[in-house]
């Protein structure tokens, strides 16, 4: 098998600058077929810039690679016809109704049997009694179901979701993502960017993005083993007295309220348990969990501070 | 690569989408025809208005029968009101130049003597021409009350003077303007000139607005290339284009009588040459606009020209040469002279051959610019 038939994306060292800001920088990504892709990271780490390079909307200033086998800076109509983007604002026309922003979609990519096409995503939508509405009447969620719909319609063969849950409700986030496991299954492949732990958490593979540079990747475990983190919880009382005398010292990397609980994680164990042992009192309840893939990312936020700002 | 190619159902579903949209936006749609109506009422009733008491004054040097019996007549057909004295040509320039009054009528010291003689006495009308309109019908007025007043003195013996040349000659000295526009010349130039404005607004709009709304990052992920969206947006707008030039080929014919001598077909044919013209800039201007404000402010732009050096509001002939050398640039210029031609003196398609292929080089680079202009990434 060549490269371009095990990867649908396959960069190296795609930078793109806005002026004299690098707001990606030399990232490499492979992403095999059929895989689901999680792209996470703060905001304005470079995600959208990224994606959009990927579907040749903006030109990288650096950097080759193909996307489904095609070059990234020549081929660009030829990924168009094949990909599936989905914006992370909402960029169908408002001024149409649901049925005709489908059909517009259907037309301009020649979708054969257009009428059946639409109509099958409009049943798979569950809008088959509400064609006729204009989308710019759709409460937000409802839109973000239109833009899969209508991005899903040509039967692209690489899927690009920009934020696809931001502000859909979880009954209705949990569908989406039983359809993207379902499509990835058909041999779609999904790249998609989300702010959300437990949509990372359903990514086959993950990579996190701060200041336009690419911080880890791999599966969950590979990450969470890669950040080697360690985390503790503490219950008890006056939690934030206890949280400012921790913050002091070196070691704590990160103290995070949870509820009644403390989080409180350093990627240095032995220095972590000393700082510990010291303000450790029969008041609280301490004990060690594994890190979660929220604690990994805002350590690694963190760093990246320290190290990009 | 089939992809790289112009493809016919891309274009129709811009085409499509284009329609919809229109019919949603009722109030651009009813601005669209609302444009051309409210041009023509305003134009076309200020001109077409008869214009009454004009002011005038009345320079006679002879103060013989026939004299005084023209300038009573003058003074009672109420085209005229006449202010004030001149007994010098200076003084009656002074009036004229400071537009107190409109027209200076010369009658020659021997008129009465000239015309028993029967050898046709020149009255020299000079006219403050800046507003042609209301002039016109007041220089027809006289040449008409000249023939009538004196032909009925001019009884008996005389009656030989009456000839068919008419008794007197007139001399119309036209200051300021030496073009007679008159509405004829305008209910058809109007045509052009609404149909500049408007069309080249709303395509002015159309592509910012997709950038503006956020389409537009949809619009370039998907396959369609320049030509097609630029295309498809242009087609739909023929449509409004053509019922805005019906509405006004109506009003010229129903409410102003203008004459329509030559070929209605013709001059469809030709509306489609200018139409696409006026889009092209439109859709030209919006692939450089940054945002719709920009874009109406270059259609603005774009607009005044047209209108002020076309030979709309100035005879061409009269303007300086660098401004002739704009209005030739322009299209409404050929179209004013086409329309004109073919409405009122019947040309066909040989006489308005030489004012087609300017309008036709025009599309071609106005719609080359678009295109090359086109951004087709975010960049
Ligand atoms: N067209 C542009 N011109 C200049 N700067 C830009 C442009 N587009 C994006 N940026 C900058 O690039 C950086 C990355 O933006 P981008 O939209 O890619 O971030 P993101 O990771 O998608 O953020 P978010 O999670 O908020 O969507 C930001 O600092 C942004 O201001
Ligand atoms: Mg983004």
């Amino acid at each position: 098998m060549t490269a371009a038939e095990i990867f649908a994306i396959d960069v190296a060292g795609v930078t793109k600058r806005f002026g004299d800001k690098t707001v990606v920088n030399a990232i490499d990504l492979q992403v095999r077929r059929g895989e689901i892709y999680g792209f996470l990271g703060p905001n304005g780490s470079g995600k959208t810039t990224f994606i959009r390079m990927l579907c040749g909307l903006l030109t990288p200033d650096g950097g080759t690679g193909t996307c489904l086998g095609y070059d990234l800076r020549t081929q660009q109509a030829d990924i168009k016809k094949h990909v599936g983007y989905m914006t992370q604002k909402f960029s169908y026309y408002e001024d149409l109704s649901i049925r005709e922003n489908l059909d517009f979609i259907a037309r301009i990519y020649g979708v054969p049997d257009r009428a059946d096409a639409v109509q099958r995503s409009l049943r798979r939508l569950g809008l088959e009694n509400r064609s006729a509405q204009l989308a710019g009447q759709l409460s937000g969620g409802w839109k973000q179901r239109l833009a899969l719909a209508a991005c899903l319609i040509h039967s692209p063969q690489l899927l690009l979701l920009d934020e696809p849950t931001a502000g859909v409700d979880p009954k209705a986030r949990r569908e989406f993502w039983d359809e993207i496991h379902q499509l990835a299954a058909d041999g779609l492949t999904v790249l998609i960017t989300t702010h959300y732990m437990d949509a990372a958490e359903r990514c086959h593979r993950l990579a996190y993005l701060a200041y336009g540079n690419l911080l880890t990747r791999g599966s969950l475990a590979d990450v969470l083993a890669a950040a080697q983190l360690t985390t503790w919880t503490v219950t008890g009382p006056d939690l934030r007295q206890l949280a400012r005398e921790l913050r002091g010292h070196p070691g704590v990397e990160q103290v995070v309220a949870f509820g009644n609980t403390l989080h409180v994680s350093g990627r240095d164990a032995t220095r972590l348990d000393a700082v510990i042992a010291a303000v450790r009192t029969p008041r609280h309840q301490w004990a060690r969990i594994p890190s979660s893939l929220e604690d990994v990312f805002i350590s690694l936020m963190e760093t990246a501070e320290d190290n990009f700002k | 690569m089939s992809n790289r190619r112009f493809t016919f159902h891309r274009l129709w579903a811009i085409v499509l989408k284009e329609f919809i949209q229109m019919k949603r936006d009722r109030v651009t749609f009813a601005m669209m025809v609302g444009i051309p109506l409210m041009q023509l009422m305003l134009f076309g009733f200020a001109i077409n208005a008869d214009p009454k008491h004009l002011p005038a004054v009345v320079r006679s040097a002879d103060q013989g029968p026939f004299a005084r019996t023209f300038v009573s007549a003058l003074q009672h057909s109420d085209y005229f009101r006449f202010v004030g004295e001149a007994d010098t040509e200076a003084a009656a320039h002074d009036l004229l130049r400071e537009g107190t009054v409109q027209f200076v009528i010369n009658i020659p010291a021997d008129f009465s003597r000239q015309l028993l003689r029967g050898e046709r006495p020149v009255i020299l009308l000079e006219a403050d021409a800046t507003d042609p309109a209301a002039s016109g019908p007041a220089l027809a007025a006289v040449r008409a009350l000249a023939d009538t007043v004196l032909n009925r003195d001019l009884t008996g013996p005389l009656a030989r003077l009456r000839g068919r040349a008419g008794p007197v000659e007139f001399r119309v000295h036209a200051h300021y303007n030496p073009e007679n526009i008159t509405q004829y010349n305008i209910v058809p130039g109007l045509m052009g000139v609404v149909l500049t404005m408007t069309m080249v607004i709303i395509t002015g709009l159309a592509i910012t607005r997709e950038r503006e709304r956020g389409t537009m990052e949809n619009l370039l992920a998907t396959p369609v290339r320049p030509f097609e969206v630029m295309v498809g947006k242009i087609l739909p707008y023929i449509v409004v284009g053509y019922i805005q030039v019906t509405l006004i080929l109506l009003a010229a014919h129903f409410i102003f009588e203008v004459p329509m001598i030559g070929s209605l077909p013709l001059l469809y044919a030709v509306a489609l040459l200018f139409i696409g013209a006026n889009l092209a800039v439109g859709i030209t201007f919006s692939t450089l606009a940054k945002n719709q404000l920009q874009a109406v402010q270059m259609a603005f732009f774009f607009f005044l020209p047209s209108v002020l050096l076309t030979g709309f509001m100035f005879p061409f002939r009269g303007m300086p040469e660098w401004a002739q050398w704009v209005g030739t640039c322009l299209p409404n210029t050929h179209f004013l002279r086409i329309v004109r031609g073919i409405l009122l003196k019947g040309n066909g398609l040989a006489e308005i051959a030489p004012e087609l292929w300017p309008l036709l080089l025009f599309v071609v680079v106005a719609m080359s610019v678009g295109v090359k202009r086109y951004r087709q990434t975010l960049d």
